[in-house]
């Protein structure tokens, strides 16, 4: 089995997350990117545990699956807060933490 | 007379031993602890003890005196006159072991006797000379405080204790003197004092260090066995350096600028530390320290030199001084000069230093609180130019002050015909020119001695009046104050005779004291020097006489080139202003400037740079997620790229 394309589509999503996170504003969205490059990050993972025919790198990825899903729950519960307040998900809205 | 200048032969050198306290003496530490206790009370009380404060002050150093007199009698019996004490270990540091513990033998015995004696009278005389002044629970607080440290400095079993003491009395006598801070003089002064006493002080603390460094101790009994061992160059480094501690404290050459400064103090306190006690520390030191002192012929000299030029260099100050107070400095100054030259001379002048160390703390004591009793009816006038015809006012006053001026000038029979005339018997008895030297000094001393203090009996006491406009009447002053006077004015009279022929022999006992008499023969003969002696000093009593019988003009006169030098302290103070002050003012000034152009420059460009460039770098953070997630994704890349380097070989 060759690694090749799991790996390429693993950078190709990673890079898609990426280039969202920079260039989307809507918190929702950015979301949705970082799960993205979680998932790339997971498919690395699974990949090389194959490859190395050891299962470390699957319980990594279990690891992410849990943080990934803790760091929603916690995520979309500030983003509903601040929509609240503000009528607004977009993320240059909230710049009050600055110099 | 002879027999006064023959002594016993103790060892002069060998091992010193010291015998275990018992019974009485082993309470020697009440002595210590009883004014110190008194001191603090009348501190931590405050105002409370306002009321009282004075008479337990007065009371403290009367048990002191008692329990003295009763130790002494108790030495007197013992086999081994020096006993010593171990209270605690003060300091234990490495191979540095240091003994809180005292050492009472007949030096210190003659010691405590004197400090809780003549302190016991001034105290009693400051009761009503203080009558009138707030502060007085605080005087007796600090009075009490120096005699505690006194007691402490001479009782010490070894030089860290004796530092101790030496520290403490320095404490005391800068609040003293600075007793009265409202007055800039006054608290001048007492900085002049700590000032001048420090750089002394410094030279004590450094000698024991090398004492420490050489011999591994500072017991004096294994310092004293051991200093035979070192070498010549050593012991005369460690005993100029101990001499520059005595300078500081007696007020000697070169150091001898605070003394006369120091009568800003109350009256009292110019008669207890700055005459009969404090001052005469140094004395003790180099009276103690007396193996270290003769094992080197070069530091005799230096210590006789010291004497000699300090005993002139007071006398002449003083003939051109017209405050009673500075007068009466000066004369302390060039007394103790006459003390450094016997302890200097070595052998059995020693003893004959101690002896007119106490005849001296008499009759000064005597002479200054009588100067006291003069101020105090006087409303504290001070220029004797403004004195005049007292003797009709203050009979007591002026009888008492009569018996401390003959002795002061070495009338027979007062006492210090019996302490000065010995040594300057034994300053004729050196070898070689140096006999005429230091003799004739001591000589001319006698005679200048006799000059300045006619002059001020005479013009306090006798002559017209010439009083200022607002002294009607001057008064006598109170029994309590007098019968001080008629007291110190007895030991005045009588101690001379008495000490000088009962101190000596006492003296031999203590370790090293009274041992090898010179074997010089005197150039003179003994009844030549006592008849010249006696003659300069008629001479100079004459001739201060005939000249001051009429007064003397109330505004200051014109003088010579020597008159004018003396009133200016022979230009010590200028020499001392040009060659320390202001250059010392001028290294402070420039390093404040280097210090605030160049290290705060330093230091304040290098934050003003740091806080400049955080200000700009502070704009990286704007609030916009994306804009951390690109650097986190640069940062990212970079490590990345940087393995990747690494990896291909790149960087290798």
């Amino acid at each position: 089995m060759t690694p090749d394309y799991y790996l390429i589509l693993a950078a190709v999503l990673f890079t898609i997350g990426a280039v969202g996170v920079l260039v989307r504003r809507n918190a929702i969205v950015l979301f949705m990117c970082v799960e993205l490059m979680l998932n790339a990050a997971n498919l690395t993972l699974v990949t090389f545990s194959r490859i190395n025919g050891d299962l470390n790198g699957q319980i990594m990825a279990f690891f992410v699956m849990v943080v990934a899903a803790a760091e929603v729950v916690i995520g979309l519960a500030i983003i509903m807060s601040i929509f609240r307040t503000r009528r607004s998900a977009s993320v240059d809205d909230a710049n009050l933490l600055k110099y | 007379m002879d027999h006064i200048l023959t002594y016993a032969q103790a060892e002069p050198t060998g091992a010193v031993t010291y015998a275990a306290a018992s019974g009485l003496l082993s309470s020697v530490w009440l002595l210590v602890a009883i004014p110190l206790v008194s001191a603090a009370i009348l501190l931590l009380l405050g105002r409370r003890a306002d009321r009282w404060g004075h008479w337990l002050g007065v009371a403290a150093i009367g048990v002191a005196f008692v329990l003295g007199v009763a130790s002494f009698l108790q030495l007197r019996g013992l086999e081994n006159k020096s006993v010593e004490l171990s209270l605690w270990d003060f300091i234990a540091v490495g191979n540095l072991r240091v003994d809180f513990g005292l050492l009472f033998d007949p030096l210190a015995a003659v010691f405590v006797l004197l400090i809780t004696g003549v302190g016991f009278l001034i105290h009693l005389y400051a009761v009503e000379y203080m009558a009138h002044d707030e502060g007085r629970r605080r005087f007796f607080a600090y009075f009490n405080l120096f005699v505690a440290a006194m007691l402490l400095l001479v009782l010490g079993n070894n030089y860290v204790m004796l530092y101790f003491g030496w520290e403490g009395v320095g404490l005391a006598s800068y609040l003293l003197i600075s007793f009265w801070y409202g007055r800039p003089s006054a608290a001048t002064a007492g900085k002049k004092a700590f000032l001048m006493n420090r750089v002394g002080d410094a030279g004590l603390a450094i000698g024991i260090f090398i004492m420490f460094a050489t011999l591994g101790t500072t017991q004096y009994d294994e310092v004293f066995t051991g200093v035979g061992g070192l070498a010549g160059g050593t012991v005369l480094v460690l005993g100029l350096l101990l001499l520059l501690g005595a300078c500081g404290k007696s007020g000697q050459f070169p150091l001898q600028a605070w003394l006369p400064d120091a009568m800003e103090g109350p009256t009292p306190v110019s008669a207890l530390i700055h005459a009969a006690t404090m001052v005469t520390a140094g004395v003790y030191l180099i009276a103690r320290s007396n193996p270290i002192f003769s094992a080197n012929a070069t530091l005799q000299l230096v210590v006789v030199s010291v004497g000699a030029v300090t005993l002139l260099m007071g006398c002449l100050i003083g003939a051109a001084k017209d405050d009673i107070k500075r007068v009466l400095a000066w004369s302390t100054v060039s007394q103790i000069g006459y003390m450094f030259l016997g302890v200097g001379l070595g052998g059995g002048a020693y003893a004959l230093a101690i002896v007119h160390l106490l005849a001296h703390g008499f009759f000064k004591a005597n002479m200054f609180l009588g100067a006291g009793s003069v101020m105090h009816g006087m409303n504290d006038q001070v220029d004797i130019r403004r004195f005049g015809g007292l003797s009709k006012y203050m009979k007591v006053t002026w009888i008492t002050f009569m018996m401390g001026w003959l002795a002061i000038i070495g009338m027979f029979p007062f006492s210090g015909f019996f302490s000065k005339e010995p040594i300057i018997v034994a300053a004729f008895e050196r070898e070689g020119w140096t006999a005429w030297l230091f003799g004739g000094a001591a000589l001319l001393g006698a005679g200048l001695t006799a000059f300045y203090m006619t002059r001020l009996f005479v013009l306090t006491f006798h002559g017209p009046k010439r009083w200022t406009e607002d002294i009607e009447h001057p008064h006598e002053s109170p029994k309590l104050m007098t019968i001080p006077l008629i007291l110190l004015a007895i030991g005045s009279v009588g101690a001379g005779f008495l000490l000088a022929t009962s101190v000596p022999d006492w003296l031999t006992a203590t370790a090293g004291l009274g041992g090898q008499t010179e074997g010089h023969e005197a150039v003179l003969s003994h009844v030549v020097i006592t008849v010249l002696s006696l003659l300069v000093t008629v001479l100079g009593a004459g001739l201060a006489w005939m000249l001051f019988r009429a007064g003397t003009a109330t505004e200051p006169q014109p003088a010579g080139v020597l008159v004018t030098a003396a009133r200016r302290n022979l230009y010590t103070d200028a020499f001392n202003e040009a060659v320390f002050e202001k250059p010392g003012i001028f290294l402070t000034r420039a390093l404040v400037f280097l210090d605030n152009r160049g290290v705060d420059g330093l230091v304040n460009g290098l934050a003003a740079a740091v806080g400049g460039g955080s200000g700009r770098l502070r704009r990286l953070q704007t609030g916009f997620v994306r804009s951390y997630a690109t650097s986190i994704l640069t940062g990212a890349l970079l490590v990345v790229a940087a393995f990747l380097a690494v990896q291909a070989g790149w960087l290798a």
